[in-house]
């Protein structure tokens, strides 16, 4: 059991999810509610890594973290060192690679709100913050929630990126999903075993959050 | 009361995504109906006085406040806008119980007071012992009224209610439109209700306002827009029954009188200055101004604008009989008046009856401009209304 692995999952996922909140609540009322040119583009990208193999996600994350790219250059005149296979780098990727487990439950979850109903706010008097804490938020918490709770449980098992991005450096990069992958390649049954049932027990109480939340998100019926 | 001051008034224009061409006008204590079918654009002015719709032209001010005027780049949002809004469907916070959806609307109270401040709104609204319900927990009656102490949370200058009684069942509207009408006499401020129900804006309003594609057509008292529409388009708009197009074919303004050919009758109304002899015109005799005389009897005859035919249709209006006839004329129009009370409708007209009325010249109303032409076959815009 490779505690320093499963830890090192713990703070990607939870960095993740911290990032992912703010960044993932604005994108969503943004989709819910604005009239935006594009929409349609906005949504597949942030849906794509649904559908992208996380290996080409990865490469391409690698490339341009790399020192012949300008994003990686960048970062490395500021920071010092380079992107890849760094925690940031993960971080970053895990972020990306995230987008559409945060945004798409979160967007529904503000698509379900009647536009009158925060109309209704402001007509109250009620300033736009206001109305993001004590109507918005109340109405879309179930959704927000099943954001926080999928991004997090994602990022717990995500493999191909993490892979390619973080190299498996212990203590760095080298996440629980590795963490099993190397046992598993080493013959460690009862290792890659015992990590193998934590991270099921886990998805499977993550899953079953976001099902039990499910039925709580949808029209409000006054 | 009539301090211009405290008026609220709205100027609106624009050609998309909604057209409006509106002007309007409403007292403090004044409850004007805007009235039109759907899509004539009666929300949109209202969201447009509320601040949730920037047309791309208009002015409005309330209490001598501008809270639009898009020549100057004014644009004040809801939040700075002191009104009260019932929506259509009232939009409650549905995780919200009563008292704290009335309390959302009352942050210009202080912390301490708001409570005691909203359970008085409910009170008013006749919602004591409901505070603690949730909309969810609340009848449609009940919402509506939640919905309407919030609007008055505000301390608005003016009160905006979007068609609030559309939602619920005939005996709750009722009871809704008798305490509004009690409510209103203790706001001294402009009301401006919308509905598409002419009934509705005829038994509450003081004034109505007839809008088309939203375009104001005509504002006025209920009763005089109903009697004398302004043109076709408001009359079709309204209903109106007995529309009839004629000629003017002698003016005698020293009898007040005007006479008018239609269908081989001569018919004398009251003088309507400004139209010229042998203009074509419509005119319309509320049914409550023609007067049954009887079975055809061939004598002669006893009073002028007699009108001979054949009743097709006897309905009971109230508590009154709705006749139609079938005219002798060739074109074989119908012409609806009120044969008296139901209970006597024994003496009255029978079906098929050959019959005798009298259109009496003060409940002609003429209008100049196009003859109704097809004026059955815009029954959609009007059945859309009543």
């Amino acid at each position: 059991m490779d505690w320093s692995a499963f830890a090192l999952s713990l703070r990607l996922a939870g960095w993740t999810t911290i990032v992912l909140l703010p960044i993932g609540l604005a994108l969503a009322r943004m989709l819910a509610w604005r009239r935006i040119r594009g929409k349609g583009f906005v949504e597949a990208l942030i849906a794509l890594p649904l559908v992208l193999p996380p290996t080409v996600l990865g490469y391409y994350l690698l490339v341009s973290f790399s020192h012949a790219s300008p994003i990686g250059r960048a970062y490395e005149s500021i920071v010092g060192h380079s992107l890849a296979f760094t925690f940031e780098g993960l971080v970053l990727a895990s972020i990306i690679f995230n987008f559409p487990f945060a945004v798409l439950p979160m967007q529904r979850a503000f698509e379900s709100i009647p536009p009158d109903t925060r109309e209704a706010a402001w007509v109250s008097g009620m300033s736009q913050w206001r109305t993001f804490l004590e109507v918005e938020l109340p109405l879309a918490w179930p959704g927000v929630l099943s954001a926080l709770v999928l991004t997090f449980a994602h990022t717990m098992g995500e493999f191909g990126v993490v892979l390619m991005v973080g190299g498996s450096i212990p203590g760095e990069t080298k996440t629980i999903a590795l963490a099993i992958y190397d046992r598993a390649q080493a013959f460690d049954q009862s290792a890659a075993g015992a990590m193998s049932a934590l991270l099921l027990i886990f998805s499977m109480i993550a899953i079953v959050t976001v099902y039990a939340l499910a039925p709580r998100i949808g029209p409000w019926h006054a | 009361m009539h301090d211009p001051g405290r008026h609220l008034r709205v100027h609106l224009r624009q050609d998309t995504p909604i057209p409006l061409d509106a002007d309007l006008a409403c007292e403090p204590g004044e409850l004007l109906a805007l009235v039109g079918p759907s899509g004539s654009g009666k929300s949109t002015i209202l969201r447009c006085i509320a601040g949730l719709h920037r047309p791309r032209e208009g002015r409005v001010s309330c209490n001598g406040i501008r809270w639009l005027d898009t020549e100057h780049g004014l644009d004040l949002p809801p939040q700075s806008r002191a009104v009260g809004l019932v929506f259509q469907h009232y939009a409650l916070f549905p995780h919200l119980s009563a008292e704290a959806n009335v309390i959302g609307a009352l942050g210009h109270v202080p912390r301490g007071k708001r409570a005691a401040r909203a359970r008085e709104l409910l009170t008013l609204v006749r919602l004591e012992g409901l505070a603690k319900r949730r909309p969810a927990e609340l009848s449609g009656g009940q919402q509506q009224r939640v919905a309407l102490a919030r609007a008055l949370a505000r301390d608005p200058a003016v009160l905006l209610l979007d068609e609030p009684f559309s939602a619920v069942d005939q005996v709750t509207r009722r009871t809704l439109q008798r305490e509004l009408g009690q409510l209103r006499l203790r706001l001294n401020i402009p009301i401006v209700l919308v509905t598409h129900e002419l009934d509705e804006a005829a038994v509450l309003a003081d004034r109505m306002c007839i809008l088309y594609h939203g375009r104001t057509l005509q504002t006025g008292r209920p009763r005089d827009i109903m009697r004398r529409p302004h043109d076709t388009r408001v009359a079709r708009l309204i209903g109106t029954r007995n529309l009839f197009e004629g000629e003017v074919i002698e003016q005698r303004p020293e009898h007040g009188v005007t006479v008018l050919r239609w269908n081989g009758h001569v018919i004398e109304a009251a003088h309507t200055a400004s139209i010229g002899t042998g203009e074509r015109v419509s005119w319309l005799v509320s049914p409550a101004d023609v007067r049954w005389l009887g079975p055809d009897l061939g004598t002669d005859p006893p009073c002028i604008n007699l009108v001979r035919g054949t009743v097709s249709e006897l309905t009971p209006v109230g508590d009154a009989l709705q006749a139609t006839i079938r005219l002798e004329e060739p074109d074989g129009r119908e012409l609806v008046f009120f044969a008296g009370a139901q209970t006597a409708a024994r003496d009255g007209p029978a079906l098929g009856d050959a019959v005798v009325v009298a259109l009496s010249p003060e409940g002609i109303h003429i209008m100049r401009g196009e003859p109704v032409a097809g004026v059955t076959a815009n029954e959609d815009e009007t059945s859309s209304m009543r």
